[in-house]
């Protein structure tokens, strides 16, 4: 185990289209009640590249892809996305850089219940102007080329999974952040949806921050930090 | 609309079951409105219809009774007509009574008294106007035809036997207190109100009296005039609250057609609060994944447009309907005019409602799409 923040530099040069995260404090709350909830965290994720983030609940996990994500601001610290910077003032212009560059896998899908699983997908190029892939083509790719009508009820878990891959992946991001994948899956599911995430990682040449309490599915990863009190170390 | 447009379809019952609350508050606002345009029309459609812009009432008179306590001397009408401004005045004379025609109908007018050359005279649809030839001649309101008094005939009425001739007919509703308006010529007038039959001793002064004097034209100083003359004015719409129950009909049916509108949107408002504290995850999904809050907002907005167009759409219809059914039986009219504002006031009042319940999107922060704690 060797601490993050001595990642070569030679590295993160190559990285610019991926996520580079460089000495992120991010503080909650105020005075005595301050909680660290990222302590000098540094990550390098190249387009690729799939990482998975492991650790108790309240150690920082979800804070850190709020930060990578741009959903919140960080104390302290740099975080760039494809190049461009998350940290950014204005709530517009960070909502729009999320359009742009990152992609959300929440957990258990979180599928917008009226919407079909086409339309899932194609809600994502309503926001903006931002052209996307062809919804139909992504669908088969995850495997649901037939149940492209169905909506979330009619999904199992496991496909809605998939159904919420597949958005995330709609507009190309560079930075694909996936929240507890399988937090409501069995064994069985649970390898599938992450073998899933590995091989779009791959085809799609993303960086993708994986944050899971699963253990049993690491080995779909090629690298694997842990989060200890807003502390992120690299496990071997 | 994209999503907008799928959640309805989705959620049809639910917003079904909204569309109608909304649709059956439309029918009862066009069924208010047809009623209150009926009430006014019965009300005062008799005083509408005069070319008139003021009416000189006896000084001091009780507002809300002035058409049946009033009384002005004739010479005042000289008073007034030489006002600068004034275009023209005449003596007018209102008085209730009741009648029946030799045809055995038995009806209510309320009798204008006119000179027969003066500008108050009507033009008919049918017969002659009141011409001094004829002095007992008198012109009927199309709602007396409607009851079944026909032209040639004789109404005679009650207690003093006074036999008047239907000798034209109005081609309009006019109507007073919900009584049909029958003009006759000032003299005749004179004579029924102070209560002389056929035969009587008329006292000279019956002569001299009248209701009040119609006035034309604005006057340049309307208070000197009601000096000189003795007289008080009011303007036309101002007497329209000296008809009998005038005031009491449109002060109720306002108050609940604001009620309506008050609560058309609080209901609308309400609704569309649960629907959003509902969304919220869903909201914060979104807005997580890029959709500014304008798209969001936009998206809501026009949901609750559509539901408001369609179901006040519906309801207008519905309402129509009904009020085409029961327009022989009640006093009721519809206007268009009156229905579309209705209708818009609806609406506009929905999406203030549901403007304010989905404007907690902007408070929904997208972080709450991640789960877990952070």
């Amino acid at each position: 185990m060797k601490p993050a923040e001595t990642v070569p530099e030679a590295r993160s040069e190559q990285a610019a289209s991926g996520l580079v995260m460089r000495d992120v404090n991010l503080q909650i709350g105020d005075g005595e009640d301050v909680v660290h909830a990222l302590s000098d965290v540094s990550l390098v994720v190249e387009p690729g590249e799939f990482v998975a983030i492991v650790g108790p609940s309240g150690s920082g996990k979800s804070s850190l892809l709020a930060v990578a994500g741009g959903l919140a601001t960080p104390t302290s610290g740099t975080v760039m996305v494809a190049g461009r910077d998350m940290t950014v003032a204005g709530k517009k212009t960070r909502t729009a850089l999320r359009r742009e560059c990152v992609g959300f896998v929440f957990q258990s899908g979180n599928l917008i219940p009226a919407l079909t699983a086409e339309d899932q997908l194609r809600l994502m190029t309503k926001f903006g102007k931002k052209t996307g892939r062809d919804p139909k083509k992504l669908l088969a790719e995850v495997g649901l080329a037939e149940k492209a009508n169905r909506r979330p009820h009619q999904l199992s878990g496991g496909e809605r999974q998939r159904v919420g891959i597949a958005r995330a992946l709609m507009t190309g991001p560079s930075l694909l952040l996936v929240d507890e994948p399988t937090a409501a899956l069995d064994r069985q599911r649970s390898h599938e949806v992450v073998e899933l995430l590995a091989r779009e990682t791959k085809e799609h040449k993303v960086a993708t921050v994986m944050v899971t309490h699963d253990h049993d599915v690491l080995s779909h990863c090629d690298t694997v930090y842990e989060m200890v009190d807003g502390k992120l170390t690299r496990v071997e | 609309m994209f999503l907008a447009l799928r959640e309805l379809k989705f959620a049809r019952a639910r917003f079904g079951l909204m569309g109608a609350v909304v649709a059956l508050i439309a029918v009862l606002m066009v069924l208010l409105s047809g009623l209150s345009v009926g009430l006014v029309n019965d009300g005062v459609s008799g005083l509408q219809r005069l070319p008139v812009t003021s009416f000189a009432f006896e000084e001091g008179v009780q507002h809300d009774a002035a058409f049946s306590r009033s009384v002005v001397k004739t010479d005042a009408v000289k008073t007034w007509a030489g006002q600068k401004g004034v275009e023209e005045a005449a003596p007018f004379g209102n008085a209730l009574v009741n009648g029946k025609s030799d045809s055995g109908v038995e009806i209510d007018l309320a009798l204008f008294g006119v000179e027969t050359g003066s500008f108050l005279s009507p033009a008919v649809a049918e017969g002659a106007r009141l011409s001094g030839a004829e002095p007992a001649g008198i012109v009927v309101s199309k709602t007396a035809v409607d009851a079944g008094v026909k032209l040639g005939d004789t109404i005679t009425i009650d207690r003093i036997g006074t036999r008047l001739k239907v000798v034209g007919t109005l081609a309009d509703q006019h109507t007073y207190g919900h009584v049909d308006v029958g003009y006759v010529p000032l003299r005749t007038w004179q004579e029924v109100k102070i209560g002389a039959g056929p035969g009587d001793e008329v006292p000279a002064r019956a002569y001299e009296e009248i209701t009040a004097v119609a006035v034309k034209g604005e006057p340049a100083d309307a208070a000197a005039a009601d000096k000189a003359a003795g007289t008080e004015t009011l303007a036309l719409k101002e007497a329209f609250g000296a008809s009998p129950g005038y005031t009491a009909e449109t002060s109720t049916l306002t108050l609940i057609e604001v009620f309506l509108y008050a609560i058309s949107a609080l209901v609308v408002g309400a609704f569309f609060t649960v629907l959003t504290i509902q969304r919220k995850q869903e909201i914060a999904v979104v807005r997580a994944m890029g959709a500014s809050t304008g798209y969001l907002l936009r998206d809501a907005i026009a949901q609750a447009l559509i539901l408001l167009l369609l179901s006040v759409g519906a309801g207008v219809a519905v309402g129509v309907g009904l009020g085409s059914m029961i327009g022989g039986t009640a006093p009721f009219a519809l206007e268009a005019g009156a229905v579309a504002a209705a209708s818009a006031l609806l609406i506009a009042l929905g999406v203030v409602g549901a403007l304010g319940a989905v404007l907690r999107i902007t408070a929904v922060d997208p972080l709450t799409a991640l789960g877990g704690s952070r």
